[in-house]
């Protein structure tokens, strides 16, 4: 590694030792993944979506592949947000990765009292995910309309101790509006896109794959998308943006911070293959090297779009 | 525990239509392999992306190396049976194992279609002095392996549905006779749910101790993803547990069959 690439990036006041962090839902709570990866070379982890009371989540099948993609539909099963303090933060806090909590709710009291519980733990940030599109009541519901991503906002932050990362949906016609509203109701950050609405049929019963019906698709099929809503969204607010959707090398991390993101998250990649965030975080640095630059303020939203 | 590894692919053989063995050269998964554990290997192309979880059904310690048995059934595991050279990317061994205990003199498996082939390398493990294996196929062009169980087990009996070879009967119905001559001190069984959720059944009502082996499509393979959800009693109440990581091996009556 060179010394004089600096890799590190700044969300919020939370320093990442580099962009790429872990996706929340396809990570567990990163010990599965400790096996095979040094958490310490990840800049963070986005921990299993949490809930303040456990869940079991949705029946199975909960996964079918799609053209390169996947749709999932676990309906975010989890401990719940004490437990998770209680018995999976304790092993994170071993690593200099950044930690942070996802949180979702049925109703806006909800996010808040997980957001008071969680002040007090050792969590870097929170983000709110009010864009799962596989649980029935809430979540999603205030992700889709300027005034519902508003009111949740600001409820939540004035209960925040830590930074408040917001989690959009793709499933809106204007992202802009959507990411203008999370500002001016205090977010630190945003990050995008949670995964598409989507729908896989098994032709010979009839039925669709999944027993819920509908999923949420991610991997490399969402990604010209994702990009597309990171430029968008970056370029309507000043707070930082974490980019993501179908990251799957170095190559596409580079497009979403050229697009504007700060940092990215990975996902649907490490089920593929678990070492592609130390291969990513190289990559970064490789071309950050080659291309001349010293740190990635000079990559971050330098896209510039044909006249 | 698992490990990513990139093996040599030793030569992949036509079993039957649509059902392949490869055997694949690997010191680590020779080693360390349990029976009942899964390789999770990668297909490759953006048509099949995720790996495919496939049970290890052979090892050879003397040369080092394991078969696993593919059926096609899609775009990946037709890729994966396409491959007869090179190397593969996997992730294995992966999963817990079936419990073998000295204590059991007699044990039986019961397995049906693709679902026999885990079992192979649990009769091979076994020190029993009785070693039975039932097993169940479609018609006589689908079984498959057959020399390899005999020299694995005692007793070999085979039943297809249509009766071409072997008996005509299902393979729950060689357990229930098996059972009135000889009571297995443990079953273990895999193949489709129905036949093993009757096994189960057989095997609760004998007070026979049995393990299943699930199957459920998976992400991840390691238990981050959550997706491999799998109904297990918990107490009075019920939970996910996940194949990949929980198990694929269950004692039967862990698992709620409704």
């Amino acid at each position: 590694m060179s010394n004089k690439i600096d890799l590190s990036t700044n969300i919020a006041g939370v320093q990442f030792d580099n962009p790429v962090i872990m996706a929340s839902g396809t990570y567990g709570f990163g010990k599965e993944y400790s096996e095979y990866v040094d958490l310490n070379q990840i800049g963070g982890i986005s921990v299993k979506g949490l809930t303040l009371k456990e869940r079991k989540g949705n029946k199975p099948p909960r996964i079918a592949e799609t053209p390169a993609g996947i749709l999932n539909s676990v309906g975010l099963q989890n401990p719940g947000v004490e437990s998770f303090i209680r018995e999976d933060l304790p092993f994170l806090k071993n690593y200099k990765t950044k930690i942070i909590a996802n949180i979702a709710g049925n109703t806006i009291e909800e996010y808040c009292e997980m957001a008071e519980i969680l002040g007090d733990s050792q969590v870097d940030a929170i983000e709110m995910n009010v864009s799962c599109p596989n649980v029935k009541a809430g979540c999603l519901a205030f992700g889709t309309t300027p005034k519902g991503i508003e009111e949740i906002t600001s409820a939540v932050k004035k209960y925040c101790k830590q930074p408040l990362i917001v989690k959009l949906t793709p499933n809106v016609s204007d992202i802009r509006s959507i990411a203008i509203a999370a500002e001016g109701a205090g977010a630190d950050c945003i990050s995008l896109i949670n995964t598409i609405l989507g729908l896989a049929i098994d032709i010979n019963k009839k039925k669709p794959i999944l027993a819920n019906n509908f999923g949420g698709l991610s991997g490399p099929a969402v990604k010209p998308i994702a990009l597309r809503m990171v430029y968008e969204a970056a370029h309507a607010v000043k707070i930082p943006v974490i980019g993501m959707g179908g990251i799957s090398s170095w190559e596409d991390a580079i497009e979403f911070m050229l697009a504007g993101a700060s940092a990215i998250m990975v996902g649907t990649a490490n089920f593929v293959n678990p070492i592609i965030p130390v291969e990513i975080v190289n990559g970064i640095e490789k071309y950050l090297e080659s291309h001349g630059h010293t740190n990635l303020n000079e990559i971050i939203g330098k896209l510039e779009l044909n006249d | 525990m698992g490990n990513i590894l990139n093996e040599q692919i030793v030569n992949t053989k036509m079993l039957c239509k649509d059902v392949f063995k490869m055997t694949i050269s690997s010191e680590y998964v020779a080693s360390n392999a349990k029976p009942g554990q899964f390789v999770n290997i990668r297909c490759g192309g953006l048509d099949a992306m995720l790996r495919r979880p496939i049970s290890i059904c052979d090892v050879d310690k003397s040369q080092n190396t394991f078969d696993i048995v593919i059926q096609v059934k899609g775009r990946g595991t037709e890729k994966l049976c396409s491959m007869c050279q090179g190397k593969v990317d996997i992730m294995a061994p992966l999963g817990n194992s079936f419990m073998i205990d000295d204590k059991h003199e007699n044990i039986c498996v019961v397995g049906g279609g693709i679902g026999t082939f885990p079992l192979l390398y649990l009769l091979k493990c076994s020190q029993a002095a009785n070693k039975t294996a039932l097993l169940g196929f479609r018609n006589k062009e689908s079984v498959v392996l057959e020399d390899k169980f005999r020299a694995a087990a005692g007793n070999v009996e085979i039943a297809t549905d249509d009766g071409s070879y072997g008996k005509k009967a299902f393979v729950t119905e060689l357990l229930e006779e098996k059972i009135k001559s000889q009571k297995p001190d443990i079953i273990y069984t895999c193949g489709p749910a129905i036949m093993m959720q009757k096994v189960s059944a057989i095997a609760e009502k004998n007070k026979i101790p049995c393990q299943v082996s699930m199957e459920q499509r998976m992400g991840c393979g390691i238990g981050a993803c959550l997706v491999c959800a799998c109904k297990t009693k918990n107490g009075n109440n019920w939970e996910f547990s996940h194949v990949c990581k929980d198990g694929p091996v269950f004692w039967s009556t862990e698992v709620c069959w409704d």
